[in-house]
């Protein structure tokens, strides 16, 4: 290659280390990838180069949200559910296999030292989003209080990865019927009255980012969202991922992969 | 050491690989090195501020994808100064694609980006996703010349005119694009396409309608190109389905001078370096000295062989 100088982002070859069904919608896959794919921050994404499923080709790259990174042991983690020819594709990948991992890329979430305690609100697929946050977090001397919401109790993920790194877990489900807004809205209410949310952090659900985003506006508290969007190129270029944004009184449109993933909380149009 | 420069009009580029429009933005440069390119190429800027097509704008087909995105453009003044002085940054001659709905909006658009780091104008006269029924000029010859003729008038950088697929005489279109005083074309943009989504009887599109790009089309442009190379004296950049160093070479061979590589790179940061390198191999494996040799080298005599083929094809028929 003409030029030797590192750059922030790099497609690779990462092999497959470990593959395995964490729940029954779940799938957790961890991968051997050293720098930059290494270094990702919690909320930033890797665009996979899945393999094609029998009878399938995926022509784009996928999308997905890191689930773990650690530059020490040159490892990069996913977590995802099977939803179309892409994943299919990556549920065939065995140990040993390759996969073409493209990141990372985009804006993670942002952790201000001057915060003492934050609170984590993600439901579904958002779990798995918001899990790298609760090493960072410790390691920058932030207590996390982890609101997680699924449809059933089992669908939780990420629960002993934020217990593991000293958060406290509040988990609402709808088969227990505590988490609809309401009863969410009296948990975040209760935490922000006893001091733990210096800010929130939040992805997964459009309802649970307008409770935040009404919380955040009475009582001045400070938010980041993670957003999802169906993307081509991940790099700013095709413009295909763009959502509404509140910005100076008007609607103007943002590209997820290139100004996100992660947004200011009270500009995202839930 | 291949030769890798080429000349288009005027403008010598260091190797005949670059961006096409659309395709490219600064942030390639996190994954990719822009200054080993032979030009950049920026997405369409229109005078009008646009917010694009409405979303889906993107989909997938079997070898491609399909995108309406609909040229979200934030206007000249930000262009020039913001666009513009990221771009300048990087080495690679710049070329600015503009789009207008009337020919007096491109010539008026051409004389406001005619400005010191601009190389050359790549007239967007074939965008499927702005006009009503993907129309764009150059699906005729009169309409071509027009817009042309306002634009060569408008601007003294080079002008490159980027022509349609979806058009049954595009040799017609090309010769039209020369005789208004353009000095390349671009062949070509997208083909105007749809996909039904069977689950819930939905476009894929929310334009309904939009562009296919990606390795299902190249066979289609690459003959373009061939039948515009041989129909004028302009230099020709292929563009459609560029992925790999055989496909430029392919390009190159039917009669491209140079070639853009687009949704290739959407795959593949490092696509079009590995185009550069790769065709470098390609000549250099040949004992080709000069990558612009490969231009137009297409042999089109009948081989010995085919001859011989006949004739035992002949020798089957039955006898009288």
């Amino acid at each position: 290659m003409a030029d030797p100088s590192p750059r922030p982002v790099a497609a690779l070859r990462a092999e497959v280390l470990s593959h395995a069904p964490l729940n029954a919608e779940y799938r957790h896959l961890v991968l051997r990838a050293g720098a930059p794919a290494s270094g990702a921050r919690p909320g930033q994404f890797f665009q996979l180069l899945c393999p094609a499923p029998p009878g399938e080709a995926p022509f784009l790259r996928r999308p997905m949200s890191l689930y773990g990174a650690d530059p020490a042991g040159d490892t990069v983690e996913f977590l995802y559910k099977v939803t179309g020819a892409g994943t299919r594709g990556l549920a065939t990948l065995a140990a040993g296999e390759a996969l073409d991992i493209l990141g990372p890329l985009g804006h993670g979430f942002s952790l201000d030292p001057a915060w003492r305690s934050v609170v984590a609100v993600g439901r579904g697929a958002g779990l798995a989003t918001l899990a790298p946050i609760a090493r960072a977090a410790r390691a920058a001397g932030i207590g996390v209080t982890a609101v997680l919401s699924a449809r059933r109790p089992e669908l939780v993920v990420s629960e002993d990865l934020f217990r593991a790194e000293g958060a406290r877990v509040i988990t609402v489900t709808d088969q227990e019927g505590t988490s609809g807004p309401a009863h969410v809205e009296r948990l975040l209410r209760g935490l922000v009255a006893e001091g733990a949310a210096d800010a929130f952090l939040t992805c997964g659900s459009a309802r649970l980012l307008r409770v935040q985003q009404r919380l955040g506006r009475e009582f001045g508290i400070p938010g980041q969202v993670a957003l999802e969007q169906q993307m081509a190129c991940g790099l700013g270029m095709c413009f295909c991922c763009v959502r509404d944004f509140n910005e100076d009184g008007g609607i103007v449109h943002k590209r997820v992969c290139w100004d996100g993933p992660v947004f200011d909380m009270r500009e995202a149009v839930a | 050491m291949t030769e890798m420069s080429v000349r288009i009009g005027d403008l010598v580029l260091a190797n005949p690989v670059m961006p096409a429009s659309g395709t490219f933005a600064e942030g390639l440069a996190l994954a990719a090195d822009l200054d080993a390119l032979g030009a950049l190429v920026t997405k369409t800027i229109t005078r009008e501020l646009r917010a694009g097509n409405p979303l889906p704008r993107v989909a997938e087909t079997p070898g491609g994808m399909l995108n309406a995105i609909g040229i979200p453009s934030k206007g000249v003044p930000y262009f020039l100064e913001h666009t513009l002085p990221a771009l300048r940054a990087f080495a690679p001659p710049l070329v600015v694609s503009i789009s207008a709905p009337t020919a007096e909006g491109f010539a008026a658009l051409a004389a406001e980006v005619s400005v010191p780091g601009v190389a050359a104008i790549e007239a967007n006269i074939s965008c499927p996703n702005i006009e009503e029924d993907g129309r764009a000029f150059a699906m005729r010859a009169e309409s071509t010349e027009a817009v042309i003729r306002r634009l060569r008038a408008a601007t003294a950088l080079p002008l490159w005119a980027k022509l349609t697929p979806n058009t049954g005489d595009v040799p017609e279109v090309a010769r039209a694009a020369e005789a208004a005083g353009a000095d390349a074309l671009v062949v070509a943009n997208t083909i105007l396409a749809m996909s039904v989504d069977l689950a819930t009887f939905r476009p894929r599109l929310g334009n309904v309608m939009g562009g296919l790009s990606g390795p299902a089309i190249k066979p289609i442009v690459l003959r373009q190109v061939y039948q515009c190379a041989r129909a004028v004296r302009l230099p020709v950049i292929g563009c459609g389905g560029i992925a790999t160093a055989e496909d430029a070479a392919e390009y190159m061979v039917a009669g491209a001078t140079a070639v853009q590589v687009g949704t290739a790179t959407f795959l593949h940061p490092g696509a079009m370096e590995a185009v550069i390198e790769g065709l470098a191999r390609f000549c250099a494996g040949r004992g080709i000295a000069r990558v612009a040799d490969l231009t137009g080298a297409i042999r089109r005599e009948e081989a010995d062989e085919a001859e011989i083929e006949w004739a035992e094809v002949a020798s089957l028929e039955p006898g009288p």
